[in-house]
């Protein structure tokens, strides 16, 4: 089944309502919808999560593997992102070849893991040169109603945070059935997040659904974490053609603080 | 867009309360009733001496006849339906319209209720415009629109969404009885699809969101008694 691209006159009307301040669901313009997060989702995979906003629904999962290292990190482990839109998550998804987005998503959760420092590569290192561990994660959408890099990054930590490394023997060979006491070595104060700001005509949105989302112009996300009690701009990518202003990329820089404390407040339960 | 999966949650939800009625849950392949007598209706089939379900639904027996009401299902085209598309592309003789089901609709240039010129067709209507219309044939090459009749043309202003085309006849209501009631609460227009999709134009923003509630409102709710009056009371509250 194929949907409908977004007409003229919604597109119109969703212009007219978010200058007016307003949303279908009746959320302001940058209020964020509930999260639930749900833990070891996946049996087979070290560490699993999985997270609801909204109707929005994104499994990840994380499996530890040992391989060698890159030549020009012989001590740090490896951190590999994947991820796949199905199209049971969507009818705009199609099975086939990567896309654009499927491309774009996990990229987006890999730098913005990555660049805070969260994961401590330096301790997945076995053998210096020879053997170390490869963090692998999958990033699944279950069902797409909008804003899935933020919601596979929230995903993302909640599963790397769930992850038990697997017991290994002198020769390097994992034994996936045995647990081992060691959890992921982790920063335990850094806790990576994402932001996408959509913007359609001159108003600025945050978390908009599918419908929302697919109306707006223009993304510009942001990955942002917290360190040594400041917040640490980690990586940021922009996608569509209409440009931003300054003056609304300042405006993004103000809402930020406050977004990142009240997702911080709401994860704070779960994880 | 609404997604099927969570709504397959919500359906099921609502049916654990509305069940007092003398109506099951079927699922495909699933007897409903066996005897000769019976005669299979809508979403059933006959097998041997069984009446058996072809959709998941709610079953039930009008007399001598079974019922099915799919819970789910894509809009199937039939010939007089008035629908709502999406024009996606411009062709010498007419426009091609995304009409939300499996095959693309063509809506010739002589069904247009004017004379258009040919060179300036996008002036009537260009890509991405909606139009509300009338499936005029149905054929093994592909569906034929018209604009012809009343109400239907171009749609200007308002917006559109979409509900399970399967739940269209609960959102107009017993001869239009649950449109024009939320059309009067609201003082909205409403163009109803049976593709399922949804045309609102409200005086003001705040009329046209709680219209879009309401209409969601009665497509969550599968099957329940005394709808209008649940509405009614509905708009009490939110008021």
């Amino acid at each position: 089944m194929s949907s409908m691209e977004t007409s003229n006159l919604t597109r119109e009307t969703l212009k007219r309502m978010f200058q007016e301040g307003k949303r279908f669901d009746g959320r302001g313009l940058t209020d964020l919808r509930d999260v639930t997060i749900e833990y070891g989702v996946s049996k087979k995979a070290e560490g699993s999560a999985r997270v609801r906003m909204g109707k929005s629904d994104v499994v990840v999962g994380v499996k530890l593997q040992t391989g060698t290292p890159y030549p020009d990190s012989l001590e740090k482990g490896n951190l590999m992102v994947s991820g796949d839109l199905l199209p049971l998550a969507s009818p705009r998804f199609e099975s086939g070849p990567p896309g654009f987005e499927a491309i774009e998503l996990p990229r987006l959760v890999d730098r913005a893991i990555r660049e805070s420092g969260m994961i401590d590569f330096e301790k997945l290192c076995i053998k210096k040169g020879e053997l170390v561990w490869t963090v692998i994660i999958d990033a699944y959408p279950i069902n797409d109603d909008g804003n899935m890099i933020d919601i596979a990054n929230i995903a993302a930590v909640a599963a790397l945070r769930n992850t038990v490394m697997p017991e290994i023997d002198e020769a390097g060979k994992i034994n996936y059935e045995k647990k081992s006491k060691n959890k992921l070595p982790l920063s335990k104060e850094t806790l990576p997040l994402s932001f996408s700001f959509f913007k359609l005509g001159d108003t600025i949105v945050l978390d908009p659904t599918r419908e929302e989302e697919e109306a707006c112009d223009s993304r510009i996300t942001f990955g942002i974490s917290e360190w040594n009690g400041q917040l640490m701009l980690n990586s940021c990518q922009k996608k569509g053609e209409l440009p931003l202003k300054q003056s609304e990329v300042e405006q993004m820089m103000e809402i930020l603080p406050g977004k990142f404390e009240e997702l911080n407040k709401k994860l704070k339960k779960f994880l | 867009m609404r997604n099927e999966i969570n709504e397959a949650h919500e359906a099921v939800e609502e049916l654990s309360y509305s069940s007092e009625a003398k109506r099951k849950i079927v699922v495909p392949g699933e007897v409903i009733v066996e005897g000769d007598d019976y005669l299979p209706g809508e979403g059933t089939r006959r097998e041997g001496s069984k009446i058996v379900a072809s959709k998941f639904g709610l079953a039930e027996e009008a007399g001598r006849v079974v019922k099915l009401i799919p819970i789910f299902g894509a809009f199937v085209p039939r010939r007089n339906n008035v629908i709502i598309g999406r024009v996606t592309d411009i062709t010498y003789a007419g426009w091609l319209v995304d009409i939300d089901s499996a095959a693309d609709a063509f809506l010739p240039i002589e069904e247009s209720p004017r004379f258009i010129n040919r060179n300036e067709m996008d002036q009537y209507l260009a890509v991405g415009d909606v139009i509300s219309a009338k499936i005029w044939t149905v054929k093994g090459k592909g569906i034929d629109l018209t604009l012809k009749g009343k109400g239907l043309g171009k749609l200007e202003d308002g917006f559109i969404f979409r509900i399970i085309p399967s739940r269209v006849p609960r959102v107009i209501g017993r001869e239009g009885s649950m449109v024009n009631l939320i059309k009067e609460r609201t003082g909205c227009q409403i163009t109803v699809g049976q593709n399922g999709w949804i045309w609102i134009k409200g005086p003001n923003t705040d009329s046209e969101i709680k219209a879009r509630k309401a209409v969601e409102f009665v497509a969550d709710k599968v099957h329940v008694n005394g709808l209008t009056e649940k509405m009614e009371a509905w708009f009490e509250g939110s008021e």
